[in-house]
């Protein structure tokens, strides 16, 4: 595919509504390759610019169970194959007693595998990303709301997709340098 | 300022979890403010410089412990858990009111949070660690902390999986580890809006690497919002396990006075209670100087009043339900504990406990006390001694005259005992003022969340 010079164009509204309004504005026009940019989560919006679900929950799930076998197993070698050790008549595998540690151990995984998965499914850290090249863009953290339609989208054409986007009732359009 | 909110105010701006008037932009500047250009107050530069000595002073203490060992202290036998152990469970349990506050409140969809959630979890990190001091310093070489830890060792050793004191290693370390992520999680979006925000040059990139690239994308946020919903359904349910297990550190030893299956859920009560206690602390305060009554409204103060009264109560009944046991387990030594706890040689204590955590917080049913910003002020204040006071009379009354009357003894603390405690409390607020100067002490992009919609429509219709 030919590398266009530009990421795409990106258009600037003042409110949630008008956001998620346009949202699903292009999507009903056909557009495919869609983010938004908002300073804080709008419920719904992720289902508008067409993300279906993530599979965060199962990541975790994983990490716990294995923060769970491998908790158990920490206390199981020591006190039953690596260094026995008799106290008070009670068995060397005294699973009740390595409850706490399996606990704890299980919620570390699960905890961490939370974090670094979410970091990695976003792709984040992301040292350079081309929307930045919008002085505009730094409102996205304050109070203004965009939608991005990237140029590697088929349908893309930096006219019609730019007065598209101003028809829907954008307050500004900005091209995005890649 | 308080008067205002208090006495004037019409019944509806009082309950409101955000001040009239807010727009998304005027909450982003007002905290990012704060930060990036206020100049630093001649209030600030005063706390910080006193916090900071009796920082040093701590650092001192230690030195000297490190030099002579604990022998410096006032910890003898039959009393071998002093102020260190006090001081850990008192610091431990502070911190549970953030993960309360974070967690537990957000799976509740409790609202309020949102403005005093940041410097409550900040509060549990530097509440956590200031109780990690205690138990390393305490060890008897206290070089030789990784000694706690399962690795294979050229000794050929493991810790005893059997005991409560690995478990709190394991529970304590868990509990700081998570709580950093969720503190660190919770603050990038806020992060990226000082990268945004920050003129200078430098600032703007240090924002920026903790910011990590972070650009508010609608999948991210989506992916975001279920990673804080994962954490809080993870961190609710250990910090309920944290403080089970410092409980089970006196619960499973078969001293008359710890050895007692009530513990766990009256420590994790009492953690929060203590908790909530010093957010109150910090909260009125902060407020005052840097004129956040729109944010941290009367209405957090008073549900968070209300929480305190509740905790308060259930750690009551377990001062009731511990006195009825000793009696009612007809076991003589528990009965001689009970006894000797409110009516020996440290009667005093157990009386100013009865009345700093019982009596006083009943005042918490007035509404005309859980609106007055100073009494509520001072109730904290009083919690958090009443608190403190808890753990002594439950280590050292307990430990002092146990089964044989030829091993009782006394303890009193040294003055270096006392020089560590207040050098953690020095540690504790030299962090939380600079928390406070360089990181947005409370989440921009969440109260962007509580702003109305409309002019004048209800809070929150986003998010």
């Amino acid at each position: 595919m030919k590398k266009h010079p530009l990421y795409g164009l990106i258009a600037e509204f003042e409110s949630p509504e008008a956001l998620l309004e346009a949202a699903h504005g292009a999507r009903a026009g056909g557009y495919r390759r869609l983010d938004a940019f908002t300073p804080m989560p709008i419920e719904g919006l992720a289902e508008a610019v067409g993300f279906e679900k993530t599979r965060l929950p199962l990541a975790v799930l994983i990490g716990g169970i294995c923060g769970c076998i491998g908790g158990f197993l920490l206390q199981y070698y020591p006190s039953v194959m690596d260094y026995p050790l008799n106290i008070g008549g009670k068995p060397f595998n005294s699973w009740p007693a390595f409850v706490p540690v399996t606990f704890e151990m299980t919620i570390l995984a699960a905890a961490l595998t939370t974090v670094f998965g979410m970091l990695a499914m976003n792709g984040l850290p992301t040292p350079y990303h081309p929307v930045f090249n919008v002085p505009e863009f730094e409102l996205a953290s304050r109070n203004r709301f965009f939608l991005c339609i990237k140029a590697r989208d088929p349908q893309f054409d930096l006219e019609k997709t730019k007065q598209f986007l101003k028809d829907l009732k954008a307050r500004e359009v900005y091209e995005v340098e890649s | 300022m308080e008067e205002r909110s208090s006495q004037s105010a019409p019944v509806e701006v009082e309950h409101a979890v955000i001040g009239p008037g807010h727009s998304y932009a005027s909450v982003t500047d007002k905290i990012s403010a704060i930060v990036l250009t206020q100049p630093t107050s001649k209030g600030w530069i005063f706390g910080f410089m006193i916090s900071f000595t009796l920082l040093m002073m701590m650092m001192g203490a230690i030195t000297y412990l490190l030099l002579e060992g604990t022998g410096i202290w006032g910890i003898n036998i039959p009393v071998g858990w002093g102020f260190a152990i006090i001081n850990f469970v008192w610091w431990i349990g502070i911190g549970h009111a953030g993960t309360l506050i974070s967690a537990i409140l957000l799976l509740l969809r409790q609202r309020w949070r949102t403005s005093i959630n940041r410097f409550a979890e900040a509060m549990t990190i530097f509440a956590v660690s200031c109780a990690g001091i205690f138990p390393l310093i305490h060890l008897g070489r206290p070089w030789l902390p990784y000694w706690l830890l399962p690795y294979p060792d050229t000794m050929g050793l493991w810790p005893q999986f059997r005991s409560p004191l690995v478990w709190d290693v394991f529970a304590v370390s868990t509990y700081a580890t998570v709580s950093l992520l969720f503190w660190f999680v919770g603050m990038i979006p806020d992060l990226a809006t000082l990268r945004d925000r920050a003129r200078h040059k430098i600032i703007k990139r240090l924002y920026g690497i903790f910011a990590m690239g972070w650009r508010g994308s609608a999948v991210h946020w989506y992916r975001y919002e279920m990673a804080s919903l994962l954490l809080a359904g993870l961190a609710t349910p250990l910090v309920v396990s944290v403080h089970t297990v410092v409980s089970f550190d006196f619960a499973v030893g078969i001293i008359p006075g710890w050895h007692t299956t009530i513990f766990p859920p009256y420590f994790v009560a009492g953690a929060i209670y203590s908790g909530f206690a010093m957010v109150m602390t910090l909260a009125i305060p902060i407020r005052t100087f840097y004129n956040l009554q729109d944010f941290i409204t009367m209405r957090h103060l008073e549900n968070m009043a209300k929480v305190m009264l509740a905790t308060g109560l259930i750690v009551a009944y377990g001062y009731m339900l511990e006195a009825f046991m000793a009696f009612y387990s007809g076991n003589s030594y528990d009965r001689f504990m009970i006894l000797n706890r409110y009516t020996g040689p440290y009667a005093l204590m157990g009386a100013a406990l009865i009345l700093c955590n019982v009596i006083i917080p009943q005042s918490l049913w007035l509404r005309r006390v859980r609106t007055s910003v100073p009494a509520l002020f001072a109730v904290s204040i009083i919690v958090n001694i009443g608190m403190w006071l808890e753990r002594f009379v439950i280590v050292v009354t307990s430990l002092h005259r146990d089964f044989l009357p030829s091993s009782w003894g006394m303890y009193y603390p040294t003055r270096w005992d006392i020089m560590t405690y207040v050098g953690t409390i020095g540690l504790f607020l030299t962090m939380f003022y600079l928390f406070i100067r360089f990181l947005p002490m409370i989440s921009i992009f969440e109260m962007r969340g509580l702003v109305p919609a409309k002019p004048g429509g209800k809070p929150g219709s986003w998010s």
